[in-house]
C-alpha cells in the first residue's frame, strides 16, 4: 500500500484518538488549545537550544581559526632560527586543526540548517495556533454540545496532524543536536589537552607526538611552501655566514 | 489534493499530479521492503521534489488535514519504517 497513504493513516488516527477524550466536544478544543500553546513552549526552547549549540561550536571555530594563525607566525618564526624542528611540530599541529576546523564547519552548518528548520515550523504551529483559536471561540459561541462534533472534528484534524509533525521535527531535531553535542564536546576535550594549541604555553605534553601521527605527508609540503616564501631574504643573510641577529661585528 | 512534506509543511498538488507520483511512492515502498538505501534515497527526492515543483505552498494558517504524508527529506529508510510501525511518535 501506498507510503504516502499510510503515514497519512498513522496521524489521522492519532488525531482521532485526541478527539474521544472529553464528554462535550467542546472542551477538546480547550484542551487542545492548552496543549498547542505548550508545544510552542517547547518549540521556541528547542529553537534557543539549537541556538546555543550552534554559537558554541563558532566560538570554537574562531578559537581554532587563531591558534592556527598563531602557529604559522610561529613556524615561520621558527625556520628562521633555523629551528626545522620547532617549525615542523607548530605545522603539526596546524593540520591538526585544520582537520579539526573542517568538521566544526561540518557541524555548525547541521546546526543552522536544524535552527532553521525549527524557526519555520514555529511559524507555521504559531499561524495554525491563532487559527484554531478563532475557529474554537467561534464553535463554542454557536453551537451546542450535540451539533459540535463535527466542527471539532474538522478544526482539530489538521492542527493535531501539525502538532504531529512539530513533535516528530523536535524530537528528530534534538537527536541531532545531541549527537553534534557530543562532538564539539570531544573538540572541547581536545582543545584542553593542548593537542589543538599553539605552542605559547608551557605545557606541552605527549600532544606532538600524536600530532605527526595524524599529520603524515602534508607537513613536508608545508615545510616547502614555508621555505619558498621565506627563500631569498634567507638565503642571503646565510651567504654572509649567518643570522641576522648576529652579524658581522 | 493537500500533501504534506513533514518538517516543511503542506503543499496543494493538483491531482493529475498526485496520480503521477504513484510509480515514485511504490518504488519507495519497495525500496523500504528490499532495504535498499540508495534506491530509497532516490525515490524520496525525486517524490519530493516533484511535489514541490509542481504543488503550491498552502497558507501557515490553514487548518485542514492532509490527504497524504510524505516523509521529511533528510529521512533514513530506518525512521520511515519506524514511522509506519510505531505510533507513539505523534503527540495527540
Amino acid at each position: 500500500m501506498s507510503l504516502m497513504r499510510r503515514l497519512s493513516m498513522v496521524f489521522k488516527s492519532k488525531a482521532s484518538r485526541a478527539l474521544d477524550q472529553a464528554e462535550d466536544p467542546r472542551e477538546t478544543l480547550d484542551y487542545s488549545y492548552e496543549r498547542q500553546l505548550e508545544l510552542l513552549q517547547q518549540m521556541r526552547r528547542g529553537v534557543t537550544d539549537v541556538a546555543t549549540s550552534r554559537k558554541r561550536v563558532e566560538l570554537q571555530a574562531e578559537q581554532l581559526q587563531a591558534n592556527a594563525t598563531k602557529l604559522e607566525g610561529q613556524a615561520r618564526q621558527a625556520l628562521e632560527q633555523g629551528r626545522e624542528d620547532l617549525a615542523r611540530e607548530a605545522l603539526a599541529r596546524r593540520a591538526a586543526i585544520s582537520t579539526q576546523a573542517v568538521e566544526l564547519k561540518a557541524q555548525h552548518d547541521q546546526l543552522k540548517g536544524e535552527e532553521s528548520k525549527l524557526v519555520d515550523a514555529s511559524r507555521r504551529l504559531e499561524a495554525k495556533i491563532q487559527a484554531f483559536r478563532i475557529r474554537k471561540e467561534t464553535i463554542k459561541a454557536n453551537y451546542s454540545a450535540a451539533e459540535a462534533q463535527t466542527k471539532v472534528g474538522e478544526a482539530l484534524s489538521g492542527i493535531s496532524e501539525e502538532m504531529g509533525d512539530v513533535g516528530m521535527a523536535m524530537q528528530r531535531a534534538e537527536d541531532k543536536v545531541a549527537s553534534l553535542q557530543a562532538r564539539s564536546g570531544a573538540v572541547d576535550e581536545l582543545m584542553a589537552s593542548g593537542a589543538l594549541d599553539d605552542m605559547s604555553s608551557e605545557s606541552d605534553p605527549l600532544q606532538a607526538e600524536l600530532d605527526r601521527i595524524s599529520t603524515g605527508s602534508g607537513v613536508d609540503r608545508e615545510l616547502e611552501r614555508l621555505r619558498g616564501e621565506l627563500g631569498s631574504s634567507q638565503a642571503k643573510s646565510l651567504d654572509s655566514g649567518g643570522k641576522s641577529g648576529e652579524e658581522q661585528k | 489534493m493537500i500533501l504534506r512534506i513533514l518538517e516543511e509543511g503542506q503543499y496543494e498538488v493538483p491531482d493529475e499530479v498526485v496520480d503521477a507520483l504513484n510509480p515514485l511512492d511504490e518504488d519507495l515502498v519497495a525500496a523500504i521492503e528490499a532495504g535498499d538505501q540508495a534506491r530509497f534515497q532516490r525515490s524520496l527526492a525525486a517524490l519530493l521534489e516533484r511535489v514541490r515543483e509542481s504543488g503550491s505552498r498552502v497558507a501557515d494558517d490553514y487548518l485542514g488535514p492532509s490527504d497524504l504524508v510524505l516523509p521529511p527529506t533528510d529521512a533514513s529508510l530506518e525512521e520511515v519504517a519506524e514511522m509506519l510501525s510505531e505510533e507513539g511518535l505523534i503527540p495527540g
